[in-house]
């Protein structure tokens, strides 16, 4: 197998594919947003429960599923997001998001000991830049909506 | 009987490494490999008589408008049609379905009309029709498929009760593009002429893979595109029965269509220049006519035979894989195959097939309905064309091992 394969499939990816975290609906949600990947059908729901935070402070992510089908970068990708959002609060998860966009679009990641960096691999397969990014546009979307649940399409790229 | 390993001189782009490995290319309901013959009629084409055709004086000019007429004529013998004006060049199938739903769509629909289609329709025989029905306020009907994994093809004992009189047009496939399934077109158009329904057949994934006779389907419309049958991408064939073609308005304006024009009112030319507004793509119609000729030489009645023992064999090996579900007929079939894991996503199926050199295609194919039906998100397909060998098949089947081994799903 090709150091470009194994570098695609790291241990992470592979775990998280089979025993993804944070799988299914969450019936507390008060937020929910859906992405579409038109091109293989790939499809990713993310629940998350937004609750205000300290006086003055905005509001944070307390709870957070994701549901959905698609390959296993994008699976393992969606289930990694869940957990590295939780208690994070919408800039954050823009941070975070942006570091996780710079990793699977040019292979460097800041921090080797990140498990974001599992998915720098995915930068040879341009391909696949879509898959790592869907469970993160869907919770984009989710934080971006008001105060009401929602559905939207988001906008893959 | 094809000799593929002959045939694979003839095509250029086989005889590649991709990743190290020799390139197994089994996409081809996706897009066929160009043999050199077409390749070159195309240079020479652009290298000698590139000019623009018809209302041209000069001589490349009328070598272009003779090259580009001939091109029809070749594509009128290719699909027996009884006149070249029933042939209109468009930008491939997508395009010659747009064209029909536009036209005679808007002229001949309006509210409580039905158009039957089926359920095996790839997008570009689905989204033209939700978008006409939208507008003239027709609905849409379809024609179910049997079976979990849809191997019974066509419910062709629903077809009798879903013809009723509000149905005035019928469009379906020919070949099914995931399922592999060649429905009886000829049956079909002939249960819809005999209640006075308009027929449209998408031939994209049957053109280039069996003989067609639009005389003898005796079907109202058909349409293909060049790519998926040894030509060069851009061009496509709406064929047209002559009458139908008469009696449509134009779908776009401008020149060349027209037979003459004042400031408020043009007058239309007959078909095809009706239907072919603007410069038409006429180098890639004359390597279109270079393609039937290759596939003519090859003879379409051994291609059939050829592709279709291919997916047959296919089939049967790929069934012996663990937790793999097979989609489409258990018999004869077209040249491909369609098929899932539960276990493993055809996107992961298909970057470990690369890396083997072995180019395959994963997702909805553009079948979304029909994919949802099945419940599944998608399938990795494997095509086969001329070119291709049981030997490709047992690289392929190595490849899909060895990935559901990586992902510990054998």
């Amino acid at each position: 197998m090709s150091a470009d394969l194994t570098d695609l499939y790291q241990q992470v990816i592979l775990d998280h594919n089979k025993r993804p975290r944070n799988r299914g609906k969450l019936p507390t949600a008060n937020r929910v947003a859906h992405g579409d990947n038109p091109t293989c059908g790939d499809q990713c729901s993310v629940y998350l429960r937004l609750a205000p935070g300290l006086p003055g402070q905005p509001n944070r992510i307390t709870e957070i599923s994701f549901d959905g089908s698609g390959c296993a970068i994008s699976q393992a990708s969606a289930s990694l997001m869940t957990t590295k959002v939780k208690g994070k609060n919408a800039a954050e998860v823009a941070a975070l998001y942006k570091e996780f966009h710079d990793i699977v679009t040019t292979g460097n990641s800041p921090d080797e000991v990140s498990d974001l960096a599992a998915f720098a691999g995915v930068h040879a397969f341009p391909a696949r830049i879509k898959c790592a990014t869907l469970g993160w546009h869907a919770a984009l979307e989710a934080l971006k909506s008001d105060s009401l649940p929602t559905t939207t399409e988001s906008h893959t790229d | 009987m094809l000799d593929p390993q002959k045939i694979r001189a003839d095509f250029p782009a086989l005889h590649q490494l991709v990743h190290g490995k020799p390139l197994v290319y089994l996409d081809n309901a996706a897009t066929a490999q160009k043999p050199q013959i077409v390749i070159d009629t195309l240079s020479h084409f652009y290298e000698r008589d590139n000019s623009n055709v018809h209302r041209g004086l000069h001589a490349l000019s009328m070598r272009a408008t003779d090259a580009y007429e001939s091109a029809r004529s070749r594509v009128a013998k290719f699909i027996n049609a009884a006149d070249p004006a029933e042939i209109i060049f468009t930008r491939g199938t997508t395009e010659s379905i747009n064209l029909v739903a536009a036209s005679w769509g808007s002229a001949n629909l309006k509210p409580g009309d039905v158009i039957l289609l089926t359920e095996m329709e790839h997008h570009s025989n689905l989204v033209p029709w939700q978008l006409i029905a939208k507008r003239t306020g027709a609905t849409l009907r379809y024609l179910p498929v049997i079976g979990a994994d849809a191997e019974g093809g066509l419910d062709l004992t629903r077809l009798d009760s879903l013809l009723t009189p509000e149905v005035k047009l019928f469009a379906f496939t020919h070949v099914s593009n995931s399922l592999g399934v060649v429905n009886p077109a000829a049956e079909l158009c002939a249960k819809a002429r005999a209640r006075g329904i308009i027929t449209v057949v998408d031939g994209a994934q049957s053109i280039g893979h069996m003989p067609v006779d639009v005389r003898a389907l005796d079907c109202d419309f058909y349409a293909f595109s060049g790519h998926k049958m040894a030509g060069v991408t851009g061009i496509g064939v709406l064929y047209g029965r002559r009458a139908m073609l008469d009696a449509m308005p134009p779908w776009q304006g401008g020149g060349g269509m027209i037979s003459n024009v004042d400031f408020f009112e043009s007058r239309w030319k007959p078909a095809p220049e009706r239907f072919e507004a603007g410069t038409p793509n006429f180098a890639d119609a004359v390597a279109l006519g270079a393609a039937c000729d290759y596939l003519d030489v090859l003879g379409r009645e051994a291609i059939a035979q050829h592709d279709g023992a291919l997916a047959c064999l296919a089939f049967e090996k790929l069934s012996e894989l663990p937790g793999i579900r097979l989609l489409g007929p258990r018999g004869a079939r077209s040249g491909l195959v369609s098929f899932a894991f539960a276990e493993v996503h055809a996107h992961d199926i298909v970057t470990f097939a690369d890396e083997d050199g072995v180019a395959l295609r994963g997702g909805h194919h553009c079948n979304q309905p029909l994919m949802r039906k099945l419940g599944l998100t998608g399938t990795t397909r494997a095509s086969f064309y001329v070119y291709n060998t049981a030997e490709e098949i047992d690289v392929l089947v190595a490849s899909l091992r060895r990935t559901l081994k990586f992902f510990g799903a054998a």
